[in-house]
């Protein structure tokens, strides 16, 4: 292991209902490496295994075998210490603002801080940092975090996370049901936080667009096997092998591979529509001349 | 007469308290029986509080809303509008309440006092037309979103309701479980006359309907069919709305001087669209 590795997994199963007749092998001999500051992008169809596997990586499942090194330590060599893990892997999962409680959205925030021994000032400083990634205003943090919008309260969920200032932060479907702009956002404001804190991100979508906009390298989960794991260019490069996965591609991507395929000069791991356009801008201009 | 008819509805949650908020405001439209339409607009728009007001779930505070004929605000009329319109929601999770795929379909011409021999009959046919027929003695925890999602809608057609409201049916499943949905709906419109409603935020299932209505504020904003109301990509990015990629992509080489000579919906269109350009 080197150091740039902040997650390693090897032959990582688990196994729900060993012994019964619904006995399942959820994930499958899993070894893969996530490295330091890496956004990840993990994508699979419903079942594939991507939520016991990140809800491994944090402690919250134990794994029936294999190990998961955190930082170069196995996290279940002191199981008593397990919770120091989930501070480290910060966890926001699906419709995290219901998991909302407190009196105000700050107190709400404040309370992953305070519950790993910071004092009250430093929890406070830490959830007014976390409150300005995702874009909450001020002068909503003493409000009830019942008064909020659908919006508001899931920034306010996830800012909760990032204010443990964990190493590795996974968002299980931090978009699904956001309108397109309130998707777009939240995303830029999660690829900002990586980009300035430098954290590790893993980003659990069933959006390839998004997947396509912000990730690294993308882990594909299919029936709890690692399907692949390459850059997000290699993965959607593979659309056919992912169709069969029941997953797709982003569409302009989509459109890039064919355009290559019927003799265009362009890049068939094309991602973002203003890629495209840079590309094909040129050469449409052209052709005109012509 | 239109299959529902909306006029100048106003909706407004704890009216008169001190946390009033106004959801509709003053609200038109009407849907033909048999239409497709997809219901835009960004959160908090009102659509989900118009989706309860279709079915009879809210009843308007002003204006009105007449379904087949039936004024909503009339308590008497309400179960039969319940009947006409079905409401499909996101969360397939928490609509199933039955443990096999069959009785959970059953259970809404069982409360309408069906014979057991027709339910038999309506709850296969219902299945059958979802394709869910194989499954119907699985447990409905077992399934995947996709197929959850399309025992739910069997569950509205068992009861022959004539429209389905569907409220961002695809909003936690996975790309296939989507189209699964999607076709499903596209079916059940298209061989069946069933009048769809389809609440989503996914622009991509928006251009599959036959209308499109944007919602903003609690008002409709434009409405139309999709081609031309995706055809204004402004107008949409500035209520928080968006275009499909390929639309995107074919809006932005316009703006910089390549035009394709026409709006693409989906990403065959947009390629076709290219590759006659360069011809």
């Amino acid at each position: 292991m080197t150091e740039s590795n902040v997650i390693e997994t090897k032959n990582l199963s688990f196994t729900y209902g060993i012994g019964t007749p619904f006995e399942k092998h959820a994930v499958k001999d899993v070894s893969l490496t996530i490295k330091q500051g890496e956004f990840l992008g993990i994508i699979g169809h419903t079942g594939s295994g991507k939520s016991t596997f990140i809800q491994m990586l944090n402690g919250l499942i134990k794994p029936t075998s294999g190990t998961i090194l955190l930082n170069g330590k196995d996290i279940w060599a002191e199981p008593k210490k397990i919770r120091n893990v989930r501070f480290k892997v910060g966890m926001v999962f699906q419709y995290p603002e219901y998991q909302l409680f407190e009196e105000t959205v700050i107190k709400d925030i404040c309370f992953g801080p305070m519950n790993q021994g910071l004092s009250e000032a430093d929890a406070l400083k830490r959830a007014k940092e976390a409150a300005f990634f995702v874009g909450l205003p001020e002068n909503l943090l003493e409000k009830s975090p019942f008064e909020l919008s659908g919006g508001e309260k899931r920034r306010a969920a996830i800012a909760g996370v990032i204010a443990m200032d964990p190493d590795v932060l996974i968002l299980d479907e931090p978009t699904a049901g956001l309108d397109p702009m309130g998707r777009d956002l939240l995303l830029t404001q999660i690829y900002n936080y990586h980009k300035e804190r430098k954290n590790t991100v893993l980003l659990v979508s069933h959006s390839m667009e998004d997947i396509g906009r912000v990730a690294d390298r993308v882990l594909v989960m299919n029936k709890g096997e690692k399907a692949m794991l390459e850059s997000t260019r290699d993965v959607f490069s593979k659309g056919y092998e992912l169709r069969d996965m029941g997953l797709k591609i982003p569409q302009v991507t989509h459109i890039m591979q064919k355009l290559k395929l019927m003799g265009l000069p362009v890049d068939e791991g094309t991602l973002r529509v203003e890629d495209a356009l840079r590309q094909l801008i040129p050469l449409l201009k052209k052709g005109e001349q012509k | 007469m239109s299959f529902i008819e909306v006029r100048d509805l106003k909706y407004t949650y704890n009216a008169g308290e001190e946390d009033a908020h106004e959801a509709l405001k003053g609200l038109s439209m009407d849907i033909e029986e048999g239409e497709f339409v997809a219901l835009l607009g960004h959160n908090g728009c009102g659509k989900s509080t118009l989706a309860k007001i279709f079915n009879g779930m809210y009843v308007p505070l002003s204006g009105s809303v007449k379904v087949d004929g039936l004024d909503t605000s009339d308590e008497k009329n309400q179960i039969q509008v319940r009947r006409k319109v079905g409401l499909v929601q996101q969360n397939p999770d928490n609509q199933l309440v039955a443990g096999i795929v069959e009785e959970d379909v059953a259970f809404g011409p069982e409360n309408l006092g069906i014979p057991p021999l027709e339910i038999r009959e309506r709850v296969d046919e219902a299945l059958k037309a979802v394709n869910m027929y194989e499954y119907r003695e699985h447990a409905p925890f077992k399934l995947s979103g996709g197929q959850k999602q399309r025992v739910a809608i069997a569950g509205v057609i068992a009861m022959r309701t004539k429209c389905i409201v569907l409220d961002e049916p695809t909003a936690m499943l996975d790309p296939r479980g989507r189209e699964e949905v999607m076709e499903t709906i596209k079916k059940l419109n298209r061989e069946h006359g069933i009048t769809i409603i389809l609440i989503t935020h996914y622009m991509d299932e928006a251009v599959q309907s036959g209308r499109v209505i944007v919602m903003d504020d609690g008002k409709v904003l434009t409405e139309g069919n999709p081609r031309d109301v995706f055809s204004n990509v402004e107008l949409l990015k500035r209520h928080k709305l968006d275009v499909p990629q390929a639309t995107e992509l074919a809006y932005k080489l316009k703006n910089a001087g390549i035009d394709l000579g026409g709006v693409p919906m989906n990403t065959l269109e947009c390629i076709k669209l290219i590759e006659d350009y360069i011809k």
